[in-house]
């Protein structure tokens, strides 16, 4: 079939159109892949479902007491408990204005040892309101443990 | 009593937004006249109920009627008149109204200005926009009624959210919205055009001014977000790809695809059927960030306390409206790809491949923000994506059009001139070359900082030498009509944002700090020297208020006021201090202090050295500007109705005409 230069040029569009797409589909896979965060309680934590990942997000409430300040850096820990485990965290920076004992936060970062060494602290934005996945890892995370919610205070890390 | 007068009046609306979304439709469909008159006065009747409602519900603000569940959850006596004006759209049910509001001056102007339009096609477009009313409508009477009372009536209401109480607040939702709304209107003219059956080139130049003024709202209200975040949110951070910020995003990226897309329709005929989709797109997305931040699926600084059915409610609403559309453009959009041929080096060309990037780039941010809910959905856990996957995908998706900006207006339609096109590139080659090499010595080799100003001469550059050259080549009069002068200030909008942002996200100095009072830190060259905390109040909150004061060279440049508030019910805010510049701000906000007992000692404190960030909403005001002289040109005044009747194709062309 002899190319026209309508065809010529519609077959060029198409063409470019197909590459361009293909790259992008692939950058884009690769770029979630790369900056995929997944949100893991305490519990799931300790029964080992984030080994894998290297980064995540940990969820839970503040245990009352537990924050502590560092005399002259701005190194706070406090521990992040949930239905059935708790987790000592480490922060260096500045705590959100929300932070504050039993409320509840999300914090990004890795394991070290023990300890989730936080790059970045969340917490919820008013009163009323809880992230809803971290409602449902919280949820789902009681549900395996089946403990009482009360014994979630008592419990030290 | 007056509560009830403003549900009433919003039913009273309610019942004429079916009568504007049906009877005209009906009317243009069987060719009765009576039926297709019913648009203007439901329209205009419908505007004067809706205002009503809202101004009953600012009268109930003001009047601190705390029987009003909505007045008491989001007000205190303690709350200033203008944030009691601003609370009426600081929840859900009040800034529902105020969309409607919003969409009902949209619908009243285009009411107004369409008199020029053909009857039948002015009885569809108003009708759709019935259509969009009534959904909205059904909404807020049906899932969130702004008047419903609470009783007994509280002494005294709650509170607004503390970090909507600032003047950026008061601003940045009705103007948002103003955008988010526009939009519905070149939605409404796509939708009357496949109902037509006829997709005619006349009707996208009608369309053209309401959707540049819709797209020059919607940045200015992006950039009051972006710039309320900044000062508001205490980060120094003015985007965080945010869901919400996203939702307003994806609809900016898709309009501006549209408005160019919109030029090639008009001037040449070409991609039609592209036009339309894209206008139903801008909408669609408009709605769905609409859902996003009012059915709190998603984890954002903006999401309020969920309610399922209204969430219920917005997704199907938004299924009735994406797929009926996407339905009819299936069944009517314009077989046959119409419009004259171009070459392959041409005006057509850019603009394509513009489109596909802004294109791309909307959907890429549409599957970073929906990818958690997904996830969700298919159970692969409880998963974020995490603002580096913006970072990276963004930047790669608009160089293309960072370099093909300075050719813009050189390529001409058809078939463009490669000789031109070659001194255009080695100028402004030159010139970002140079200006890269100068820089590289003041930013200390930050090679993001280097790219920034290459990038942005590279822009300025080829505008300004179009500039010139119309200057040269044209009489008086006929040099830069506004079409043409809001595309120039628009691509140089690009050019300053493309220094704010790279300047700034490299150059940026940022420290956490502690610091007893009397203690220094320098940074950047200003000596930040901490004098300590004391208290203050204000009309309904107290607060602590650090003074820092910042030197250089001995000489005070600021005496920084940053404050922690702590508002009616202890929610805390932090209010930063920020010493604004062309060229830098100083940025202080309050952490916390060390000791919680002792506010007088050592605090932690961000100190943040921010060069070149108001460039970024400068370049955003540019580029609002660009879209609103655009909108203004003459040429877009409907006028000749009969002539064009006989000779659909024919559009003025000028020489070098903008796209």
């Amino acid at each position: 079939m002899p190319m026209n230069p309508t065809r010529k040029r519609r077959l060029t569009i198409v063409a470019v159109v197909a590459i361009a797409a293909a790259l992008a589909i692939s950058l884009g896979v690769y770029a979630l892949q790369q900056n995929m965060n997944y949100l893991f309680t305490p519990s799931q934590v300790q029964s080992g479902q984030a080994t894998q990942y290297k980064t995540f997000r940990l969820g839970g409430m503040v245990k009352a007491g537990s924050i502590q300040r560092s005399k002259d850096t701005l190194q706070v820990t406090f521990t992040v408990v949930d239905a059935g485990s708790a987790m000592p965290v480490e922060y260096t920076g500045i705590l959100p204005d929300l932070f504050r004992d039993n409320q509840s936060v999300i914090a990004t970062g890795h394991m070290d040892g023990a300890r989730f060494v936080a790059t970045e602290v969340l917490a919820k934005h008013d009163e009323t309101y809880m992230p809803k996945e971290l409602k449902d890892a919280m949820a789902k995370a009681h549900a395996q443990e089946k403990v009482k919610e009360a014994a979630a205070q008592d419990k030290s890390p | 009593m007056t509560p009830e007068l403003g549900q009433l009046a919003l039913v009273l609306a309610f019942l004429l937004a079916i009568a504007q979304g049906v009877l005209p439709l009906i009317g243009a469909w069987r060719g009765n006249r009576t039926l297709m008159a019913v648009a203007r006065p439901a329209a205009a009747g419908q505007a004067v109920f809706v205002a009503m409602a809202f101004l009953i519900l600012v009268w109930a603000f003001l009047h601190f009627d705390f029987s009003v569940q909505y007045v008491a959850d989001n007000s205190n006596l303690t709350l200033p008149w203008y944030y009691r004006i601003a609370a009426v759209w600081g929840a859900h049910e009040g800034s529902l109204l105020l969309w409607i509001l919003i969409l009902n001056v949209w619908t009243v102007a285009l009411a107004a200005f369409s008199h020029k339009l053909p009857e039948v096609f002015a009885a569809r477009v108003l009708g759709v926009m019935g259509l969009v009313a009534i959904g909205f409508l059904a909404f807020i009477i049906f899932t969130s009624d702004p008047f419903g009372r609470l009783l007994p009536m509280p002494a005294n209401g709650a509170d607004l959210n503390p970090v909507l109480q600032d003047p950026g607040m008061t601003f940045h939702p009705p103007v948002l919205y103003m955008g988010y709304v526009g939009f519905s209107v070149a939605f409404a003219f796509s939708i009357a055009a496949l109902l037509g059956g006829e997709v005619e080139q006349a009707w996208v130049r009608w369309a053209r001014p309401w959707t540049n003024a819709a797209w020059g709202f919607l940045t200015l209200g992006i950039v009051a977000g972006s710039w309320w975040a900044y000062a508001e949110l205490g980060w120094g951070g003015w985007w965080f790809w945010d869901p919400v910020e996203n939702a307003s995003f994806m609809p900016w990226l898709v309009g501006a695809a549209l408005i160019h897309a919109q030029a090639i329709t008009e001037k040449r005929g070409g991609l039609r059927a592209w036009t339309l989709l894209l206008s139903i797109f801008a909408f669609s997305l408009s709605l769905l960030g609409t859902f996003l931040v009012r059915s709190g699926v998603l984890t954002s600084v903006h999401a309020f306390a969920s309610d399922p059915r209204r969430g219920v409610f917005i997704l199907v609403f938004l299924a009735i409206v994406v797929g009926g559309s996407l339905l009819l453009y299936a069944l009517r959009a314009p077989k046959v790809t119409g419009g004259k041929p171009f070459n392959i080096l041409s005006r057509e060309t850019a603009l394509l491949i513009g489109n596909l990037m802004l294109a791309t780039a909307a959907a890429m941010v549409l599957l970073g923000t929906l990818f958690p809910l997904i996830g969700d959905m298919l159970h692969l856990g409880r998963i974020s994506v995490g603002p580096p996957y913006f970072g990276l995908l963004f930047p790669l998706l608009m160089a293309p059009i960072v370099l093909l900006l300075p050719f813009g207006p050189f390529l001409n339609w058809g078939k463009a001139d490669g000789g031109a096109l070659k001194q255009v590139a080695l100028r402004a080659g030159i010139a970002a070359a140079a200006c890269a090499i100068v820089a590289a010595f003041f930013v200390q080799g930050q090679l993001k900082a280097v790219a920034g100003v290459a990038a942005a001469v590279w822009i300025a550059v080829g505008v300004l030498l179009y500039a010139l050259k119309r200057w040269r080549e044209l009489p008086r009069g006929r040099r830069y009509p506004a079409e043409m002068t809001g595309m120039l200030l628009a691509h140089l909008g690009v050019a300053v944002f493309v220094i704010g942002v790279l300047l700034s996200e490299s150059l940026s100095v940022t420290h956490d700090v502690r610091l007893a009072p009397g203690q220094h830190e320098v940074i950047a060259g200003y000596d930040f020297r901490f004098d300590g905390v004391h208290r203050t109040a204000g009309p309904n909150w107290r607060a602590d208020q650090g003074v820092v004061t910042v030197q250089r060279d001995g000489r005070t440049v600021a005496v920084m006021h940053p404050q922690k508030r702590t508002y009616a019910r202890e929610q805390v805010q932090t209010e930063s201090a920020v010493d604004a510049g062309v060229f830098r701000d100083l940025y202080v906000a309050l952490g916390e202090p060390m000791d919680t007992n002792n506010i007088e000692g050592a605090w932690a404190l961000r100190l943040y050295y921010k060069p070149f960030i108001r460039w970024i909403w400068g370049g955003g005001l540019l580029m609002m500007l660009g879209g609103f002289v655009c909108a203004g040109d003459r040429r877009f005044r409907i006028k000749r109705i009969a002539a064009e009747a006989a000779q659909p194709t024919t559009t003025p062309q000028r020489q070098g005409s903008p796209a």
